[in-house]
């Protein structure tokens, strides 16, 4: 069910300000792909044309081709609609729905999209929850507030929530960064966990974490502040963190930079 | 970390730095009674009638003491903050006083002639500078006329509200946004008017409670528009994100997890809406005429509603018709404030909830 991502030629605009520049780059299905890179440079702007999350914001536009296997998700008649249920995406901050509880959380996308049926839902919720690895610690308390779990937990509900609706990718803009180390460890066994079924694609400031869970590390920057981001190199990220081809990507990599 | 688990001797000059004399914290207590007490003897002693302007003396003493004294033993950072909290005091003294005494006075007169029987019995068959009566008539006209300006603002408001924070771009939001503005300084008899003159003499509709519900409307949609626009703005703009991010078409985002995380406060702000045109006089003078029968049609014929009542009432200038419109008035103002804390209920019970239990 995973499926291989196809970028060419892709520039992303908020209003008249082109904040990404002809990118093109191709993510594996059932690896992790990971974004680092300084902040401003474009890597989130990236990962939200991957689902068409970025025309969202207002002024926001985007030329060029976003093949998934063989369909462009820019092509004529593709609905973004259909495009957000096949291409999931957790964000930085945990952000459970406050009026909903744990249950509700977890069948939201479901629901909101039309299945009723309890016995459907309570299979996709504990399924889930136990690919999110947190049905142990919630499944006592199923119909309590989502708000009421700690960050990390939050953060899981958050996943559990995004692949409930059973995408082909999951795109993950700094999911660690709100966290503590041990929620973070737990967040990073989950993703590797998770790539057996999903194509995976990670932003993150924390490099470590980077060379911890990817399987390709792609690397951006951009020459000024104000100018548009660029994508500087994607390679293993073995060979990113050890011999990279670019001088920045070093310079980066072992905090010489600027 | 020996400096930590030993008892260190604090060198006398630190300790000099660190602490200062503080009064009591009786202090402002006292203070304030003294001051009242003095402004008491002023006044006695000036011989001043009036005690608004007793507690005026008390009060600029109240404010003058605190500094003087605070200054003296505290010093003068902490004067200065005293000061300012006892400014906020008697603030809240000043703007309280009135309060009480209106509500005081409302329900000391208002008690006279309430019971069953004016609640339940109109002004049918009674003389005007009799006793008896009662304002069943107006209770059912001012429920129909708020209902039926609810019914039709209600929605009108909600969906400008949502229109404008959700999709609004570009120039129609700015002109709905002034338009709303607008609308929002017109005085009730201006929105009266605007009714008497197209339904009643334009169209040619007779009087009803209905046309005073068209006028309280005019002035209902500003105001749920305004309140509504202010709770969807705080909802977070990662909720709706995520909602979106997981393949929820916009309209079920904004009906499934916008408005539940806000209806709370949406419905605190249309039930001061609600409030706010309860007390409407002018529109329903020019439109719904006053009655002094039972009518429970709002869309034919003339009806009364509470407001007006207690001012029909009041004009007519005798005792009994005094007691009937303090009465009056009582029913409404309980009519607001158990609307008011029903809305409070239903927001306590909708908010959002953080704690697991």
């Amino acid at each position: 069910m995973a499926k291989r991502i196809d970028v060419s030629g892709l520039t992303a605009y908020y209003g008249n300000h082109k904040a990404i520049d002809d990118i093109s780059m191709t993510v594996e299905p059932r690896s992790v792909t990971a974004f680092i890179g300084p902040s401003g440079c474009g890597k989130s702007t990236f990962l939200r044309t991957l689902n068409r999350m970025h025309e969202v914001t207002p002024g926001g536009r985007v030329e060029g081709k976003v093949m998934l296997d063989d369909e462009n998700l820019y092509g004529a008649g593709v609905d973004p609609v259909a495009v957000r249920r096949t291409v999931g995406m957790v964000f930085q901050r945990p952000n459970p729905f406050p009026t909903m509880s744990i249950y509700d959380n977890v069948a939201a996308g479901l629901r909101l999209n039309g299945t009723k049926k309890k016995r459907d839902l309570d299979a996709v919720v504990e399924k889930s929850l136990r690919g999110a690895n947190l049905w142990n610690e919630v499944k006592d308390r199923l119909n309590k507030p989502g708000a009421g779990l700690s960050g990390g937990q939050q953060q899981r509900l958050c996943i559990a929530r995004a692949i409930a609706v059973e995408p082909q990718v999951l795109l993950m803009d700094e999911p660690c960064s709100a966290l503590d180390p041990i929620s973070t460890l737990a967040i990073e066994d989950l993703i590797g966990e998770l790539k057996e079924q999903f194509t995976i694609v990670i932003v993150t400031h924390n490099m470590q974490q980077a060379a911890r869970v990817s399987d390709r590390t792609a690397f951006f920057n951009l020459a000024h502040v104000g100018e548009s981001g660029r994508l500087i190199e994607i390679d293993d990220t073995e060979r990113i963190f050890s011999n990279p081809s670019v001088q920045a990507t070093e310079d980066y990599i072992s905090g010489r930079f600027g | 970390m020996s400096a930590v688990t030993q008892d260190a001797p604090t060198s006398p000059q630190l300790h000099a730095v660190l602490t200062h004399r503080r009064l009591p914290r009786w202090a402002p207590f006292g203070i304030a009674v003294g001051a009242v007490a003095l402004g008491a003897a002023i006044g006695l002693g000036a011989g001043l009638t009036s005690h608004v302007q007793w507690g005026l003396i008390a009060l600029v003493l109240f404010v003058i003491g605190t500094y003087a004294i605070t200054a003296r033993v505290e010093g003068r950072r902490q004067a200065r903050d005293r000061v300012a909290t006892s400014l906020v005091w008697a603030c809240f003294v000043v703007a309280v006083i009135p309060l009480y005494s209106l509500v005081e006075t409302t329900i000391a007169d208002g008690l006279k002639v309430l019971n069953t029987d004016f609640l339940t019995h109109s002004m049918g068959g009674i003389i005007p500078t009799e006793a008896g009566g009662g304002v069943y008539h107006a209770i059912i006209g001012t429920l129909e006329q708020v209902g039926l300006a609810s019914v039709i603002a209600v929605p009108i408001g909600m969906l400008t509200a949502i229109y404008l924070v959700e999709y609004g771009r570009g120039k129609l939001a700015q002109v709905v946004t002034f338009f709303v503005d607008v609308m929002t300084g017109i005085p009730s008899i201006v929105s009266g008017l605007f009714i008497l003159s197209f339904w009643i003499i334009i169209l040619g509709f007779g009087y009803s409670g209905f046309a005073g519900s068209l006028a309280l409307a005019i002035l209902m949609v500003p105001v749920v528009v305004r309140s509504t626009e202010e709770m969807l703005k705080l909802v977070p703009n990662e909720l709706r994100e995520s909602a979106l991010a997981l393949g929820v078409p916009k309209w079920r985002t904004i009906l499934r997890v916008v408005l539940p995380t806000s209806i709370g406060g949406i419905l605190t702000g249309v039930m001061l809406a609600v409030a706010r045109i309860a007390g409407e006089t002018a529109p329903v003078l020019l439109l719904v005429f006053g009655n002094q029968l039972i009518n429970n049609n709002p869309f034919s014929g003339a009806q009364s509603s509470l407001p007006f009542y207690v001012f029909e009432q009041y004009s007519l200038g005798n005792q009994y018709a005094y007691d009937r419109a303090w009465a009056a008035a009582l029913v409404l103002i309980a009519f607001v404030m158990i609307l008011n804390l029903v809305a409070r209920g239903i927001a306590r019970w909708k908010a959002p909830k953080t704690t697991g239990r």
